[in-house]
């Protein structure tokens, strides 16, 4: 990419050690109330809001009725796995800590009339990924979700929940692992055309344990997703993977907060997207927090985006707040760029054409992140999307045609 | 038999203070079979030269003609011009992410023969160019150029060289950065595409050493955008012996 890149590396105690302070006050990272009217009405000019289309939004951050009902659930869960639709009264509602952090988030809480739980008891390995499809059958009203997805001390696991169909939609996920447990967690927002989705995932790490959260947004007119990480004890391990393909008229969003708040834990948070056509809009937010107590951390963000035509925009805004020196390293790095004339030519001196070397650069732009993810039903399917997403823009090549033919 | 012809190439860049000429009128005719080297100080153009044939987006032709067995090169897009024989080895290859060795080197056989190659030899032949240029079998799992050092860059256009198997090949500065081992895997390389009889070599350098191992049949003294003299590979050695002053201060 020729695109301007932004590094932080902080090598030394002395020039990042930040005042002590026990509380952290931030407007990335208020703190949270379960009481909508604790959250204003936003305008459209807060920091946590600017870069949103309020208009968009479907009154989701204002007083809409979030009653609708129109979706289905189905389920393949892994036999190891419970997975099963409770009342908001069960206790397990609120065990990741997390307090809603904006007014929709704190909405989608009070409307939510049930939860969805997937437990993966203690000590148990699943033997296949748990898919959780979530069918949006009308957007005209207005919905909340909750769900929360518990892997117990020493389990291993991987969730994913599917996201398609037509939906106003507004919910909390709440991630929490036990004690060296091991969890994987993939959404997919593959929604149609006229969805608008806001979620806030939100993950409470165990001692040990390592979460690798995977974030992939396609479909949908607005789809905004915070997705925030704690650690409830030290040497914690927290992958964070994105990817995003937004065309004409789209707006994605990622808002990704990692509150280093123990010792010796480790994020990496990796996002990758593509952008095309006219007024398609990605934003991405990347705050990492290392508290006084993160003592030894490790974190490193990262995003690139890929500008595959004139009139996309890609917003990218990593932010590094440390309190403490303290740590093995901390950095970021942010990248927007568009098709490197260069990778092209190389490409076709050897003979191949253009639409085909473009497509090998999108794929190989993508495909890092792709592998990484880890779960092979998602690999297939994100090179599949992928590739026709790009053929709407970038086009078909000869080669791809006649395999499909 | 083929014939590489270009006439009275000229050739501009778009620089801050407008355009700028880098080749005043190249003529140089390179038949299949004939090896032939272009020698000249940095700044000569002979890079622009290379880059111009294979058709960079950076080089403006202002005038002249460049013509593969009489039709025109220069109406091909890139990847045309590669399809219809020509290959350059690049002097500073350009890194693609993500994008496997093993991946692009089949899409670039795919493109050329318009349809994918057997998988079976395929592989094989992949195999053994890259061992024939001492790059182990896992190289082809690598992204393209990411991380290469220089002398796995050379020895990996090499690799293409040998399995793409154009009508011309055109190697701009390959011997610059090479140890004395490297050097010679590499030329062996490009002896054994010449060695086919009816393949042509328009060798680029800016040192006699890699002479030693390629023997050209005619070498061509490149200066100030132009072919300054042209001759027997005796040229080459009186440039090793004299250098280019001779001919730089004619130009000035």
């Amino acid at each position: 990419m020729t695109a301007p890149t932004t590094t932080a590396n902080p090598t030394s105690s002395a020039s990042y050690a930040g005042p002590v302070e026990t509380r952290v006050v931030s407007h990335l990272h208020p703190e949270g109330s379960f009481d909508p009217a604790d959250h204003e009405v936003p305008k459209g000019l807060e920091e946590i809001w600017r870069f949103t289309p309020l208009k968009r939004l479907r009154d989701l951050h204002k007083d809409a009725p979030l009653d609708g009902h129109d979706y289905e659930v189905s389920i393949d869960a892994a036999p190891e796995v419970r997975a099963e639709s409770v009342g908001v009264d069960d206790p397990v509602r609120g065990s990741s800590t997390y307090k809603p952090v904006d007014r929709i988030s704190a909405r989608a809480w009070e409307a939510a009339d049930r939860l969805f739980k997937v437990t993966v008891p203690t000590e148990t390995v699943a033997s296949k990924p748990t898919w959780v499809t979530f069918r949006g059958t009308g957007a005209q009203k207005a919905g909340a979700g909750h769900v929360v997805i518990t892997a117990e001390a020493f389990s291993k696991a991987t969730v994913v929940i599917d996201y398609v169909g037509s939906a106003t939609w507004a919910e909390n996920i709440e991630i929490v692992l036990g004690d060296g447990a091991q969890l994987t967690v993939v959404a997919v927002q593959d929604w149609d055309d006229d969805t608008v989705h806001v979620s806030h995932h939100h993950a409470h790490v165990g001692r040990d344990a390592s979460l690798k959260h995977v974030l992939v947004s396609f479909g949908g007119d607005l789809v905004r997703i915070n997705a925030s990480v704690e650690y409830a004890g030290t040497g914690g391990d927290v992958d964070m993977l994105g990817l995003y393909f937004a065309d004409a008229g789209q707006h994605l969003e990622h808002r990704l907060f990692v509150d280093h708040n123990n010792p010796k834990g480790r994020s990496k948070v990796e996002y990758k997207g593509a952008l095309q056509g006219k007024d398609a809009h990605t934003v991405w937010i990347g705050d990492v927090l290392i508290r006084k107590e993160g003592v030894g951390i490790e974190t490193y963000e990262s995003n690139d985006n890929l500008v595959l035509t004139d009139g996309a925009r890609a917003d990218s805004v990593p932010n590094l707040e440390i309190e403490t020196g303290e740590i093995e390293g901390a950095g970021h790095a942010s990248t927007t760029g568009r098709f490197d004339d260069l990778h092209l030519f190389y490409l076709q001196s050897r003979g191949i054409p253009e639409v085909e070397a473009r497509r090998l650069v999108v794929h190989g732009f993508f495909n890092d992140v792709i592998r990484r993810t880890g779960v092979p039903e998602i690999q297939d399917r994100l090179l599949q999307t992928v590739e026709a997403e790009l053929a709407k823009h970038v086009g078909v090549s000869d080669a791809v045609a006649s395999r499909e033919a | 038999m083929s014939t590489l012809e270009i006439r009275d190439l000229h050739v501009s860049v778009a620089t801050e203070d407008g355009a700028k000429e880098i080749l005043k009128g190249v003529d140089l005719t390179v038949k299949s079979g004939e090896t032939h080297a272009i020698m000249g100080p940095n700044g000569s153009g002979k890079s622009t030269l290379a880059y111009s044939i294979a058709g960079h987006p950076k080089y403006e032709i202002t005038s002249g003609s460049v013509t593969l067995d009489g039709v025109d090169v220069l109406d091909m897009t890139v990847d045309e011009r590669a399809r219809a024989g020509l290959f350059l080895a690049m002097q500073y290859p350009v890194e693609i992410p993500g994008v496997s060795v093993a991946n692009f080197l089949r899409a670039a056989k795919t493109a050329l023969d318009g349809e994918a190659p057997s998988l079976r030899t395929w592989v094989k032949d992949v195999n053994g160019a890259l061992e024939r240029m001492t790059l182990d079998k896992t190289f082809s799992q690598r992204s393209v150029n990411e991380g290469f050092s220089g002398g796995e860059k050379k020895r990996h256009e090499i690799a293409q060289l040998e399995l793409l198997n154009p009508k011309f090949a055109i190697l701009d500065e390959t011997d610059s950065g090479l140890d004395i081992d490297a050097l010679r895997i590499v030329s062996e390389g490009v002896n054994r595409f010449s060695a086919q009889g009816d393949r042509g070599v328009l060798l680029i350098t800016h040192y006699t050493r890699i002479l030693r191992y390629i023997k050209p049949d005619f070498v061509h003294v490149f200066v100030a955008g132009k072919v300054a003299d042209s001759g027997g590979a005796e040229l080459a050695e009186e440039l090793e012996a004299n250098g280019y002053d001779k001919y730089t201060k004619a130009a000035v």
